[in-house]
């Protein structure tokens, strides 16, 4: 068990986005958007939240984080490596041939990382398969999978919110990032996926919402979530995409963009 | 000779393991009845999972189940197990190798009745192109009995492809499974037929048809990926001919398969398989099989075709 103070907490959220702005770097592209507004709830997740060993990553009765939105494999690096679980060194080598770090996360090579992700719409299904083994075993393992909102137009995410909600899974988390942007534009114009929580509450889900960037309100609600019992629970993330980088926040074309030397420069000053 | 369907061989052998390996789980999408996975849901229905129709799920969470140390064995009519899934299978199970075993049930046109909506020509071509992937297609219900066993006690993703309707035997109880091996059934000095599932009964009784006046070699290949090509090389050395017979498309499959084994050694070879076409409504799997000239004929014309070639060759 790894736990956190709230200020303490804050920090190290911190120097997750900037890691992700050192990964991202200046000229070439990165899932910047989608990896700052998942920081916060990443933050608390592998921070504070997950029941873990740091000398056995491969527990068996670990609480899992599957992100099902691969895209924000930045993050999890981010977070990886401020964990300790891989060399800091290896940020600096992310997507380049021979790296641990692929453009999308690969468990095969990359220590910490619990599933292939990448082809979005599969993580909540993986993370079912994964909560009705540990039940089955009786461990008391927990998993969270976080879904991207744009994500929600995959077919597949409602085959998994129907047979989650069939098979009573408790030990189940989604958490859907918010942000309300997607690759190429607002979620409103792309493929509009409003009233979330009313659609997984029709499922038979349990549904909580927070603020996806307040880290006291993350965890309470997170708190929250293991109080539930014989359904699985979806909270609902409000979260900005680019949050932490001012110029980023909210903008499109920050989803899988480039930094200008004079961004690049500017994101770093904002998060020191 | 005995005949059972290999899908109640694939049920039967499953509760058999399960019995004593209690991480065995078993997946299905509103078709268990027709893959015989409800004869482990009966047995064990605290580890069968029906996923309803929805088979893009049912193999990724038998993917977070292999994650979690099961062995989930996930099964479906072939056309939806490879091709409904297929990025299901291949972005996060192939791709990290995990334990997961998929059964492609119904495959080629042995769903007969069903059109070409429910009939898989292309499923080896699928699951041979992705990565990691083994792919096994047996020939009689013993042989899916001993793949099933091999598929449970050996790890990595695994693809079986298996016919609805019964076969006859052509293997013995005393036969074992050796992985990548392709099995010598008849041999034979001047031809040599490479066969999977219901085409191998069928060169073997064209082999029997011909006895006399051309000495037919059938050999059955049941692990399709990894494809032993030395061992094919080895088997057709010296016959005067090659062919290749498959309930499944001339793209993709066995077929190409040899060809790509037995380039540069100038042996003819010739093809009975379905053409680059969808399969459709029959009344009867052979009424099937004649339509689309996977017949013991057939497998007779192209030894025939294949000699001629070799004859041609020499003159």
């Amino acid at each position: 068990m790894n736990s956190m103070n709230v200020s303490n907490l804050e920090r190290v959220a911190k120097q997750i986005r900037r890691n992700i702005v050192e990964m991202v770097g200046i000229g070439k592209a990165g899932h910047l958007g989608g990896s700052c507004s998942s920081a916060d709830i990443a933050t608390v997740l592998y921070f504070h939240k997950l029941r873990r060993k740091d000398d056995d990553l491969c527990w068996s009765d670990r609480d899992r984080l599957i992100f099902s939105k691969g895209h924000a494999a930045l993050c999890q690096y981010a977070a990886l490596a401020e964990l300790g679980i891989i060399d800091r060194a290896e940020l600096t080598r992310v997507k380049t041939l021979g790296g641990i770090l692929q453009g999308h996360p690969d468990m095969v090579r990359c220590p910490g990382i619990e599933a292939n992700t990448g082809s979005l719409g599969q993580g909540l299904s993986i993370s079912l398969g994964l909560a009705l083994a540990k039940r089955l075993d009786k461990s008391p393992a927990r998993i969270y999978c976080i879904i991207g909102d744009g994500e929600l137009n995959e077919g597949q995410c409602w085959e998994a919110a129907m047979a989650a909600a069939h098979y009573k899974v408790d030990n189940l988390v989604a958490i859907i990032d918010r942000n309300h942007l997607q690759a190429t534009d607002e979620t409103s114009k792309i493929m509009s996926c409003d009233r979330i929580d009313e659609k997984f509450r029709a499922f038979g889900w349990e549904t909580l919402t927070v603020d996806g960037h307040n880290i006291e309100q993350i965890i309470e609600v997170l708190d929250k979530a293991d109080t539930v019992e014989e359904k699985p629970v979806a909270i609902v993330a409000e979260t900005v995409k680019g949050k932490g980088v001012s110029f980023a926040e909210g903008k499109v074309q920050y989803h899988n963009g480039t930094l200008t030397k004079d961004e690049y420069d500017e994101a770093i000053a904002g998060l020191l | 000779m005995a005949e059972r369907n290999q899908r109640t061989a694939y049920g039967e052998t499953l509760v058999e393991l399960g019995g004593t390996n209690e991480n065995i789980v078993v997946l299905d999408a509103d078709l268990s009845k027709s893959t015989m996975g409800v004869l482990f849901k009966e047995k064990f229905p605290e580890r069968h999972f029906d996923m309803g129709i929805a088979e893009q799920n049912l193999m990724s969470v038998a993917a977070g189940m292999a994650l979690a140390g099961k062995v989930p064995f996930a099964a479906s009519f072939a056309v939806f197990a490879s091709g409904r899934a297929y990025d299901q299978l291949r972005q996060s199970i192939a791709s990290a190798r995990l334990n997961v075993k998929v059964c492609g049930s119904s495959s080629g046109l042995s769903d007969f009745g069903d059109g070409f909506t429910h009939q898989a020509v292309e499923d080896i071509a699928l699951m041979r192109a992705m990565p990691n992937m083994t792919v096994f297609a047996p020939v009689d219900d013993l042989e899916t009995e001993r793949i099933v066993r091999y598929m449970a006690e050996n790890e990595g993703p695994m693809y079986i492809r298996i016919n609805r309707n019964p076969l006859q035997r052509v293997t013995s109880e005393r036969d074992v499974f050796e992985f990548g091996k392709p099995a010598v059934l008849r041999d034979g000095k001047d031809i040599t037929v490479f066969a999977h599932g219901v085409m191998v009964k069928k060169a073997l009784d064209a082999a029997e048809d011909l006895s006399g006046t051309v000495d037919v070699k059938v050999v059955n290949v049941s692990t399709l990926k990894p494809l032993a090509e030395d061992e094919i090389v080895s088997a057709a050395a010296g016959s005067r001919g090659i062919v290749v017979a498959e309930e499944h498309s001339v793209i993709g499959g066995l077929c190409a398969a040899v060809s790509q084994a037995m380039r540069g050694h100038g042996i003819p070879i010739e093809f009975v398989a379905i053409q680059d076409m969808f399969g459709t409504s029959a009344q009867n799997y052979e009424e099937l099989l004649e339509e689309y000239n996977l017949t013991t004929d057939a497998v007779i014309n192209a030894i025939s075709n294949v000699k001629k070639q070799h004859e041609r060759g020499r003159s």
